[in-house]
């Protein structure tokens, strides 16, 4: 029951952030702030996380390879399509939704708690359009770019671990990449970077913006937000890749 | 002026507010006294509008809140300016930032306008120079007084103030209370006071609504509430012997049984003070 009714709250608010804001030019500065904060906020781990990503899955994909007959360039393939379809959209968002979700549902969260969300109601500002808006559009807007960035990054750290612990030449593994690659995978990697964004963002706005009580509260909200975000991020990941594969 | 007609609010089953009839009048600092749990908070909430009343009437200048359209409501609430217990400031923003927010949200003003208006509410409060410093790095006292600001800087016309002396020492809680008397008179504003400081009550309670389990059990001004024969508020605002002694002693004085000037053994050789005297 209390789950039908948290959902019905989470799609109130959602609604509540889709109306139409009182100052513009105000949204659009909360935009870049928050689009600044999740986008270059994250850019380091998720630049470390996606190289040695790409390099264990190439490491690990050589040691499966035994056969003679499957030629070395095959680790190239699959890393790249391990890190594209899978790896980069949804490791890394997992991740960030960690780093980028705790910090939403901690910030709304304290706000709340500090009534700085009351604070703005009674200024006659609408509180959801104004603090989860743009949290939601920024995440839309950086999210995709971090997971093109990753998976760029996956697939160069595989080539510098093939290439390091001469598993295959950098020539080879470049045929590789190129062998049998299609778009497809691109989109749909980019289509569960766009979900997950939204998911990450709504969620753990949702936990913050409903906090009740003090410091414990916002620490289980950020928590609790982490792990719904990671949970509905998975059963999406495995409808995805079930409709598009 | 505002209006409380019959204002009643549930949580679940336990009735908070149980029809409350008030009036806070222009131009004077309106104080809601009453014990922690008799709905002072609940009801200025209901008051602000971020908590819906079950039933009943909250007239702003004869308009009532609740059944106002959104758009109307939105604009009303560009007219009320508060100041909350722990001030509430946005602590991403310096104190500059902070007091400028509401004027960045609802004026079309050039930066220097806005600049101009910013320094001279802060100015009001007594506070230069504390432009770029963050919520974090100035006191609890400065903190109310950058609220002030804050919640009078688009001139108001009703300002609400939730505690605004907790945590404060007793002259720095006297001077906020002033400068919210103050403010109060020069803007002609309706201001409400969420308190439990009886300093407030005595120096700024021109109008004092007395809240008992979310019924208002009394309502007068700071001379009466001297006087007040009531026993619920007595021992509410009594609450220690050494008070109940100093209202004893007022009382007497206010009779012109005892004389302030007069030397206390003076008077006692004298024998004009009978021990039951003066007592409601």
């Amino acid at each position: 029951m209390k789950l039908f009714s948290s959902f019905g709250q989470y799609l109130l608010m959602l609604r509540g952030a889709a109306r139409k804001p009182e100052n513009g030019k105000m949204y659009w500065k909360e935009l870049m702030h928050q689009s600044v904060e999740i986008g270059f906020g994250s850019l380091g781990i998720v630049v470390i996380i996606s190289v040695f990503m790409g390099a264990v899955s190439a490491v690990q994909t050589a040691y499966q390879l035994v056969s003679p007959l499957i030629p070395r360039e095959t680790i190239a393939l699959v890393v790249r399509d391990t890190v594209i379809l899978e790896f980069a959209p949804t490791l890394i968002c997992i991740v960030l939704a960690g780093v980028v979700g705790s910090k939403i549902a901690g910030e709304l969260g304290n706000m709340r708690v500090s009534e700085q969300i009351d604070a703005l109601e009674i200024m006659g500002i609408n509180t959801k359009s104004y603090l989860i808006a743009p949290k939601i559009l920024g995440a839309l807007l950086t999210i995709p770019l971090l997971v093109i960035i990753s998976m760029v990054l996956g697939i160069y750290g595989g080539r510098l671990a093939s290439a390091l612990g001469e598993l295959v030449a950098g020539d080879a593994f470049d045929r590789g990449l190129q062998n049998g690659f299609t778009i497809k995978n691109v989109y749909i990697g980019l289509a569960k970077a766009y979900s997950f964004a939204f998911i990450i963002s709504s969620i753990s706005s949702f936990f913050g913006y409903y906090v009740r009580g003090g410091a414990l509260e916002i620490g289980r909200a950020s928590t609790a937000a982490v792990i719904t975000s990671c949970i509905v991020i998975l059963m999406v990941d495995y409808l995805i890749a079930y409709i598009f594969l | 002026m505002i209006e409380l007609r019959n204002v009643i609010k549930s949580f679940g089953d336990k009735t908070v507010l149980k029809g409350v009839n008030a009036r806070f009048d222009k131009g004077k600092t309106n104080l809601i006294i009453g014990a922690s749990g008799s709905g002072k908070t609940v009801l200025q909430k209901c008051m602000v509008g971020l908590l819906k009343i079950d039933s009943g009437e909250i007239l702003f200048s004869g308009t009532d809140f609740v059944t106002m359209s959104g758009e109307d409501r939105k604009l009303l609430r560009q007219q009320i300016g508060m100041l909350f217990q722990g001030s509430a400031l946005f602590d991403s923003m310096t104190v500059e930032q902070n007091v400028m927010f509401p004027l960045d949200m609802f004026t079309k003003w050039t930066r220097g306008e806005k600049l101009e208006r910013v320094n001279f509410v802060l100015e009001r409060v007594d506070l230069k120079g504390v432009n770029a410093k963050r919520p974090d790095e100035i006191s609890g006292g400065m903190k109310k007084r950058v609220g002030i600001a804050r919640a009078i800087v688009l001139k108001p016309k009703y300002l609400f103030c939730d505690e605004p002396n907790s945590g404060l020492d007793p002259r720095t809680s006297m001077l906020i209370d002033k400068l919210i008397h103050e403010i109060t008179k020069e803007n002609d504003i309706t201001t409400i006071i969420n308190t439990h400081d009886m300093n407030s009550v005595m120096e700024i309670g021109e109008n004092i609504l007395y809240l008992d389990q979310g019924k208002e059990e009394w309502k007068g001004t700071n001379k009466e509430i001297i006087f007040s024969k009531h026993e619920k508020l007595n021992d509410f605002i009594f609450a220690s012997e050494f008070l109940k002694d100093a209202k004893d002693m007022r009382a007497l004085e206010e009779r012109g049984i005892i004389d302030n000037d007069r030397n206390m053994d003076e008077i006692l050789k004298e024998g004009s003070i009978d021990a039951g005297e003066g007592k409601e």
